[in-house]
């Protein structure tokens, strides 16, 4: 099956990109990022914050299975709606420093789009821990929610 | 005795980078690779080598052409290194695909 998301990380540098096409309307896939109770659905985290605008700001919050909460927040430096969100990330209380985030929507088709997220690290040894960070148990975390949400559609 | 060298020093060079994302769309003679680069041609040669000794890149005679083109099953080492960070952002892109087909109208 064909890999429908894509990720560049070249040797030696501090950014990746990350690219993925959808079958969705560009505005859909916009919408994805702006609505708090829709990113609260697909990242399955809490959004205690999020102002998608200039000079806003956003905080998020997960609690892993032992219970213990998990914070990200960012700066929202630039919101076009329908093609550009510009913003910083950092986990909380990690070493792995703040990231800048440009994310770039196209409409492909009237129905379907493509999201590039450029991402830059402080350096190339932070960009390169975090890419190894353990994400086997995230990912069964993923299957399981996607099969919750399946279920809910019934 | 014959080194084999290692994929991840072949790719630590970034001509060599370049080489390998120029055959990734289609199979080139050394010749059509070497005009896409200020370097000199037998430096180009040179990195051909060394991509081909390490299997990633492989030869094939087509006439009195050699062509140079990729070799997937090395090339999937290297991208071994980031599929479970390529899975996670793919299982969350997923469920955003999901969720999303549900608020069209």
């Amino acid at each position: 099956m064909e890999k429908k998301t894509k990720v560049t990380a070249t040797d030696g540098q501090q950014d990746l990109t990350i690219t993925r096409t959808f079958e969705l309307q560009v505005e859909l896939l916009f919408k994805a990022y702006v609505e708090a109770d829709i990113v609260e659905q697909w990242m399955g985290t809490k959004v205690l914050k999020l102002e998608s605008n200039k000079h806003g700001s956003y905080q998020f919050e997960t609690t892993d299975p032992k219970g213990n909460k998990h914070r990200f927040n960012g700066s929202i430096h630039d919101v076009i709606p329908g093609k550009k969100i510009v913003r910083t990330f950092e986990m909380e209380g990690t070493p792995y420093g703040v990231q800048l985030e440009v994310y770039e929507f196209t409409a492909l088709t009237p129905e379907t789009s493509m999201l590039n997220m450029h991402v830059i690290y402080e350096s190339v040894e932070k960009r390169d821990q975090l890419l190894q960070l353990p994400f086997a148990q995230g990912i069964n975390m993923a299957h399981n929610r996607i099969q919750d949400l399946l279920q809910q559609l019934k | 005795m014959n080194l084999r060298r290692d994929v991840f020093q072949a790719i630590a060079d970034p001509t060599r980078r370049a080489i390998l994302l120029l055959v990734a769309s289609q199979s080139m003679t050394a010749g059509a690779i070497a005009a896409q680069f200020d370097t000199a041609r037998p430096t180009v040669s040179k990195h051909l080598q060394i991509l081909t000794e390490c299997e990633l890149l492989k030869q094939e005679q087509n006439g009195r052409e050699i062509y140079y083109h990729l070799n997937p099953k090395n090339m999937k080492e290297i991208a071994d290194f980031i599929e479970p960070f390529r899975q996670m952002w793919e299982e969350r892109f997923d469920k955003l695909e999901t969720i999303m087909k549900k608020y069209k109208s």
